[in-house]
């Protein structure tokens, strides 16, 4: 396995998004559960780019992921205004201090 | 000749349409003047004296027209041969007028000129045939029948075919039309002015009404109706005209009904009083229980003569085009022609031709024809106050006089002699005894009750309805002539009579129990000698042996026309003798009459004044209501002059009618002979000196009871009170007819009453409970079922909503635990389940 073939790029895809959602699961932080996401959508990207590389996917792939890029910016930018307003309203962004979302 | 027959036409619609102008304009009287405003009654006076003035100028035209022949002297012969060189004109002016209408370019007026030559060239034939038969039995009269009969006839308005029916206005003018046009007029012109006297004190804003008792003990206020009182005597006006002017029978009965809807409105026009519209609503029902027999005789002609129509109708070529009533049935001869079993009356044409269709001769069962005379005879008992409908004319006393005036004389009572006398030809025999019986019956019973009655109108009321039954007598015996004479005479006399009651009751401050009169002829002269006149007239008083002296007997009218008619009765009593009743009766009753109006007389204006307060206030009335009374006075004594050979008469007989048959048909059971005129003429004398010693009885009987009190009369109502209880309680007429037609009407409206309330109700109760049983039912299955099926997905949908609501805690972190498990099994899943 000397060259760095596709599976590569799944693993290290795999173990990002394997990353992310543990970060998201277990930071109390919300800019902690941010960065998780970020990771998770970059692991997906990643899998887009490679496939893009190694499959017929072609352009498909590459084009997708731009588009993955920019929902996370878009993503960004909303996640921290409402990270902004839960501390205006809690004096913490520790999410695990709001629940008003219960049914 | 067609155009004297447009100049009538022209002239009488104008007579006949000026008061429904009136009427019109003047009900509206409020929104062009003032409730004081005297102008409608002056608006009513203009157009009936217009209407006057058109009526007598028309009767002026007919009368150039006819040569003057009522005013000729009577040289029998020479008259008759003039006479028929003038039939032998007209027939070539007729034959003359169709071939100038046979060519083809013809104008409206050409087709209008054909027509009324049509339509009086029968009659001229008529009047031919009679003389030649008259001849050829040699009665020695036929001079009475040579005068020729002149009839204008025509059709205004179509109002409508209905199939074979034919609905229009028409016109039929001969000289009883230009007579009852000229009388109607003209009392209704005096009575209209005399009533701007009498209604004065309607003129207000605020009426006290002191018949009418309110509940808080005060007399009723109202308004002054004196426009309404005016609006309503031009209907009434206009309404007689046309029922006059009519020219075919449905005409008739339309007019007939507006002249019943007149009366209800005036005798009611005090509505307020509860005897007032009582009495209005009897007369209209009573007239409408004759009416029911008028239909009834509509029906029966139109479904067996198939038309309506006096008179021939000519179409646009001049011919025949629907034969009138009269000569369908007796043809130009005056003679039914009946089959050979003597069941049918064969039908006729214009010419005497019997009609056929197609196979059979036209023909009208005999039955069925008397019938239809009884039926529209019906109608005449109802609208005249005859046996048994008489009840109503009493009670419309409470009309204020002068509607009693017209009612009596001109108008309503009058149009049911005037149409027994114009529908006199489709009478048969059978029909004419029982218009003779109820006549005689009529004129009895009403002149027995006069004689015991104390109110000045009621008296009045009572010998009217005795004249009318003199009036249908005469009819009914054959006296054509007779019955319509006494009719426009009566008119004349008892208008006279009404406005001096009325003159009294003014004068007198609405008192007229003559009880408490007597003595008033000191302050009201005028009125007194007026009445005298229309007493003396109507009780027949004439000088015996002025004969002798003036050439004919000097007498006032009433003495003239009630003599005809008890010579015409005699001398059918003589042909027909076992009816002898209708001689005796009305002998015996010109005795009461004469008794009853004296008494009526020396109550009211002779002797002591009864009542000191009524006397003192007594005064006599202004000239606008003593005016009418002169000159009806004058007319009443006049009108009649020269009696049968007078003008009135024999402008009367010019169109004489002649019945269906002149004896009964051989299968009826009655058997009756129409006396002729000679038979009638051989007995007059006879029957006037019969007639003058009954009269002159009565007056003197009068004389002494009343006026130098030879006799109490009270005493004798007390020595024969069960008589004289008779008599005032009117024969019990009314008693009985509560007992037999409004008692029952009440038990079956009371029956009818309780089977609404117990079974008719009960049946709607039961239904509308069986339906709220029903509707509780729904409502419950609606309740509980169907809205507990959808109320239980709802619980179960909200049940499991709220299950799950714990899943929803609001962690974040949870929720990331759970889509990261969901993943894992998902690719679990994917692994295990999906096959290699």
């Amino acid at each position: 396995m000397d060259t760095v073939g596709l599976n590569s790029y799944l693993l290290v895809a795999a173990m990002l998004f394997v990353c992310g959602v543990v970060c998201m699961a277990v930071k109390r932080n919300g800019i902690g559960i941010l960065m998780g996401v970020e990771l998770v959508l970059n692991g997906a990207n990643l899998n887009l780019v490679a496939f893009a590389r190694y499959t017929v996917l072609g352009l498909d792939g590459q084009v997708m992921a731009l588009f993955v890029i920019v929902l996370a910016a878009a993503e960004a930018a909303i996640a921290l205004a409402i990270a902004l307003n839960f501390y205006n309203n809690h004096l913490t962004i520790d999410v695990d201090r709001g629940s008003e979302l219960q049914g | 000749m067609g155009s004297t027959g447009e100049t009538l036409r022209n002239l009488l619609t104008l007579a006949w349409l000026l008061p429904l102008i009136g009427f019109l304009v003047e009900i509206y009287a409020l929104c062009w003047t003032h409730r004081l405003s005297k102008a409608p009654a002056y608006l009513a006076v203009g157009c009936i004296a217009a209407g006057f003035v058109c009526s007598f100028t028309a009767l002026m035209t007919w009368g150039v027209q006819t040569d003057w022949v009522v005013f000729q002297s009577t040289h029998h012969d020479e008259h008759h041969e003039g006479d028929h060189h003038g039939e032998q004109h007209h027939a070539d002016e007729h034959d003359a007028e169709t071939a100038h209408v046979a060519e083809p370019a013809k104008t409206d007026e050409h087709h209008k000129h054909a027509e009324k030559a049509v339509a009086s060239a029968p009659a001229d034939a008529l009047a031919a045939t009679h003389a030649d038969h008259a001849a050829e039995h040699g009665d020695g009269h036929s001079e009475e029948h040579a005068a020729k009969p002149t009839v204008f006839a025509g059709t205004f308005y179509n109002l409508g075919s209905f199939g074979p029916l034919k609905i229009s206005l028409d016109w039929y003018i001969d000289s009883l039309t230009l007579v009852m046009f000229t009388m109607v007029t003209f009392i209704a012109t005096c009575i209209h002015i005399f009533a701007m006297g009498y209604m004065q004190d309607e003129l207000t804003e605020d009426y006290v009404d002191h018949e009418v008792h309110l509940a808080n003990h005060e007399h009723f206020h109202r308004p002054g109706r004196f426009y309404r009182f005016f609006s309503f005597l031009s209907l009434f006006c206009f309404s007689m005209l046309g029922l006059v002017l009519a020219g075919n029978i449905f005409q008739v009965f339309i007019f007939w009904e507006l002249v019943g809807v007149c009366s209800y409105l005036l005798i009611g026009f005090y509505v307020e009083r509860k005897s007032a519209s009582t009495a209005a609503n009897k007369a209209f029902i009573m007239n409408r229980v004759g009416d029911f027999g008028f239909l009834i005789g509509l029906m029966i002609i139109w479904t067996s003569l198939g038309t309506f129509q006096f008179f021939d109708s000519v179409d646009a070529e001049g011919h025949t085009s629907q034969v009138g009533l009269f000569h369908l049935i007796r043809g130009t001869t005056g003679e039914m022609q009946l089959s050979a079993d003597g069941q049918q009356v064969l039908l006729q044409n214009e010419v005497g031709e019997l009609l056929t269709a197609g196979e059979n001769l036209r023909s009208i069962p005999y039955w069925l024809l008397v019938t239809a005379g009884l039926g529209i005879f019906a109608g005449c008992i109802g609208k005249s106050a005859q046996f048994p409908l008489q009840t109503w004319l009493p009670d419309a006393m409470e009309g204020p006089t002068p509607v009693s005036a017209l009612v009596h004389s001109a108008t309503m009572v009058a149009a049911g002699v005037y149409l027994a006398g114009r529908f006199y030809p489709v009478f048969t025999p059978e029909v004419l005894l029982v218009i003779a019986y109820i006549g005689c019956i009529t004129l009895f019973l009403a002149a027995t009750i006069a004689v015991v009655a104390t109110d000045i109108k009621k008296v009045l009321a009572y010998s009217t309805i005795s004249q009318l039954g003199y009036m249908m007598l005469g009819i009914g015996v054959g006296g054509w002539g007779a019955g319509l004479f006494h009719l426009v005479t009566h008119a004349f006399f008892k208008s006279l009579l009404f406005l001096c009651s009325g003159s009294v009751i003014a004068g007198c401050h609405h008192e007229q129990d003559m009880r408490k009169m007597g003595g008033l002829w000191k302050k009201m002269p005028i009125t007194a000698a007026t009445m005298l006149v229309g007493v003396i007239a109507i009780a027949g008083l004439a000088i015996p042996g002025s004969q002798a002296v003036l050439g004919e007997t000097f007498a006032f009218s009433g003495f003239h026309s009630k003599d005809a008619i008890v010579a015409t009765a005699l001398a059918y009593t003589k042909l027909n003798a076992v009816h002898g009743l209708l001689f005796l009766a009305p002998l015996v009753t010109a005795g009461i009459t004469a008794f009853y109006m004296f008494r009526l007389w020396f109550m009211t204006f002779a002797g002591a004044p009864q009542d000191e307060h009524v006397y003192d206030h007594a005064h006599e009335n202004p000239a606008v209501m003593t005016g009418p009374l002169l000159v009806l006075s004058l007319l009443a004594a006049t009108c009649a002059i020269g009696g049968e050979s007078g003008p009135l008469y024999k402008l009367l007989a010019l169109s004489e009618a002649v019945p269906a048959g002149a004896s009964t048909a051989p299968s009826s059971p009655v058997t009756i002979v129409l006396p002729t005129h000679g038979q009638v003429h051989a007995v007059h004398a006879t029957a006037g000196k019969f007639a003058l010693l009954a009269a002159g009885l009565g007056t003197l009987v009068a004389y002494l009871l009343y006026c130098r009190k030879a006799l109490n009369p009270a005493e004798i109502g007390r020595q024969f009170s069960g008589v004289y209880g008779f008599l005032v309680d009117k024969w019990r007429f009314d008693e009985l007819y509560d007992f037999l037609f409004v008692k029952p009407a009440h038990s079956v409206g009371r029956w009818c009453q309780g089977f609404d309330k117990v079974v008719l109700d009960g049946v709607l109760h039961g239904a509308s409970s069986l339906v709220m049983l029903v509707s509780t039912w729904d409502r419950w299955f609606d309740e509980r079922m169907i809205d507990g099926l959808v109320n239980l997905v709802g619980q179960v949908t909200g049940q499991a909503g709220r299950s799950l609501r714990v899943v929803q805690t609001g962690h974040l972190r949870q929720y990331v635990m759970w889509i990261a498990v969901g993943v894992v099994v998902l690719f679990a899943a994917l692994f295990t389940a999906l096959p290699k």
